[in-house]
């Protein structure tokens, strides 16, 4: 039995390993693809050009479109998902009954596992509608309703991880803000949240990420046109939803068109890479405060 | 002692202000999900029936089911289990009973930490030019189980270190002191102790690879498929692209049946959840 030992802990470690495996796959993947991409597309037309037409017989490479469209998507989100979750999470943490807390949480949990799918298919055939109501201007694939929708994905993400950092703020410096006769507000904006603050911007840049890489809600409800505006009322094309326009169609292997959604790609996966570094960081910088 | 000053007045009231307004933005957050599920419980629900389950996908709307997706969801899911749970559990084990503080481990635990937060549309790249194109697996069952292994695989990681760190040391220590070796530690003592807590992780885990959509759009998944698949290397679809296909039609009919697709797609998220939650509960009792 003994003999086998080694054995057995290199097995397991062949298991560990394969996360970096994975890792270094995906880079691997990306980088070949993305390096015969431009060797035929110049970096300067790809990153800067303002025309995005793959698929026209003229084609055109730039990526701004898709960049501007999925920062305009996102940032519509975290206008929603901010706010509402910083105050979720201010009232879960500081105000609310444990017995509040023990019912919500779940809720909130349940919210953050429906599917994306749902939430397209909500955002096409619910919200935007309703909104149509209101702006008349409002085009049938938009901006605006995916951008909305996303952000109430992403306010649970917010919700739970600013709270987590809220409760990791002493109780001490809550019962000597209580002590000098501060209210429960100002006891929570001007001591708990800038307390927590390293662990809140964190949160904050993980939702982020989460809205840049979201993939479905965009691909069914803000239309498939990649197009240079920030006006949230007219179909646009983000980096996701041309992966998946892309990859419904059947596209030969080797083709330009083909590399495109690996280019695609690795601009999102270096965007989502240094905002999750970012909060990583941020995060164990956080700890170390309070250890 | 004065009357207190007026001051202390509009700071109390401020402060309930402040707990009314974010008790209502809370409050705002739990009804969009009422919402949600009631806007597609109205849409679909009038659809929903023995045959909408057991048909194939049809040209008209009417005549079209989704027993093909519901099969390919279940059948994949099935083969992600299969191949992420005993890698993402022998991963774990080695982090948290053999890497100790190793170099090895701590980047691993990085890497994994970092995994965990890359988009889903990334891994369905991956499996394209890993699985699909270099493996040469096509658009088949394994390719896109192997996919969504890879995307739970950190979860399934996560959870299990959670579950085995939860294990009182006293177990291994008796265990150790009988004269068991490191594995036989692990294996006989700890696993059965962790185990309803790594299938709750796992559960959790692969509740959210089954309403994945994006990944498996992205290796070529098909949208439409008329049949079940019948092995490993068949084409298949799962429910999410199906639901998304009718989505994206112009035709209101097609929209009713996507409708009726997200309620048996909730039912079953459901039905996965509150397994892993039973499971959870039991395994509380049992250690108290």
């Amino acid at each position: 039995m003994r003999r086998f030992e080694p054995l057995i802990e290199r097995a397991l470690l062949a298991c560990a390993l394969l996360s970096i495996g994975t890792t270094a796959g995906i880079i691997i993947v990306l980088a070949v693809e993305t390096i015969a991409f431009l060797r035929e597309v110049p970096v300067v037309d790809f990153l800067f050009g303002t025309e995005w037409t793959p698929l026209f017989a003229t084609p055109r490479f730039g990526v701004l479109p898709l960049v501007v469209g999925t920062i305009l998507v996102s940032a519509i989100a975290l206008v929603v998902a901010l706010p509402t979750g910083l105050l979720s999470a201010i009232y879960l943490s500081e105000y609310a009954d444990p017995r509040l807390r023990r019912i919500v949480k779940p809720v909130l949990e349940i919210l953050a596992g429906v599917p994306t799918v749902v939430y397209g298919y909500f955002a096409l055939l619910f919200v935007t509608p309703l909104l149509q109501r209101i702006i008349p201007g409002l085009a049938g694939f938009n901006a605006l309703g995916p951008g909305i929708v996303m952000g109430i994905m992403i306010l649970p993400l917010v919700s739970s991880l600013a709270e987590d950092a809220m409760q990791a703020v002493p109780r001490g410096l809550r019962e000597g803000s209580y002590a000098l006769g501060a209210t429960r507000m100002q006891t929570s904006i001007r001591v708990v949240v800038p307390a927590a603050f390293s662990g809140i911007t964190a949160a904050c840049i993980l939702a982020a990420s989460r809205a840049i890489g979201e993939t479905m809600i965009v691909a069914i409800a803000a239309g498939q046109q990649p197009r240079l505006t920030w006006n949230p009322l007219v179909p646009i094309e983000t980096m996701t939803a041309y992966i998946v326009q892309v990859s419904l169609g059947d596209t030969p292997q080797g083709t330009l068109e083909y590399r495109t959604i690996f280019a695609v790609g690795m601009l999102l996966f270096l965007g989502t890479f240094l905002l999750n570094l970012a909060s990583a960081w941020l995060r164990a910088r956080f700890r170390e405060e309070y250890t | 002692m004065k009357a207190s000053p007026p001051y202390a007045a509009v700071r109390h009231l401020l402060d309930r202000a402040f707990q009314v307004l974010a008790l209502v933005v809370l409050c705002l957050a739990l009804a969009a999900l009422a919402v949600l599920i009631i806007d597609v419980w109205r849409d679909g629900a009038s659809r929903l029936s023995w045959t909408f389950l057991t048909s194939y996908p049809s040209r008209r709307a009417a005549d079209a089911g989704i027993w093909h997706a519901l099969t390919g969801s279940i059948f994949v899911i099935l083969v992600t289990a299969l191949l992420a749970v005993p890698i993402g559990a022998a991963a774990a084990i080695y982090l948290e009973e053999y890497g100790g503080r190793s170099l090895a481990a701590r980047v691993v635990e990085i890497n994994i930490a970092n995994l965990a937060a890359v988009p889903s549309i990334i891994y369905g790249l991956l499996g394209l030019g890993l699985f699909v194109r270099a493996l040469q697996m096509g658009r088949s069952v394994l390719a896109g189980a192997s996919t969504l292994a890879l995307l739970v695989l950190p979860v399934i990681i996560l959870a299990t270190r959670e579950a085995l760190r939860a294990v009182p040391p006293s177990i291994r220590e008796g265990s150790y002191a009988l004269g068991a070796t490191k594995w036989q530690t692990v294996w006989y003592q700890v696993l059965p102790v962790a185990l309803p807590g790594i299938l709750t992780g796992t559960i959790l885990a692969l509740s959210r690879a089954i309403g994945e959509t994006a990944p498996l759009i992205t290796i070529g998944a098909l949208t439409f498929v008329a049949f079940a698949p019948d092995g490993l290397w068949s084409p298949f679809t799962v429910l999410p692209i199906q639901i998304f296909n009718w989505v994206s039609r112009p035709q209101p009919e097609f929209q009713v049946n996507a409708g009726a697709a997200i309620v048996v797609l909730l039912v079953l998220l459901l039905a996965m959840n509150a397994t892993a939650i039973w499971l959870r509960d039991r395994y509380q009792k049992k250690l108290s």
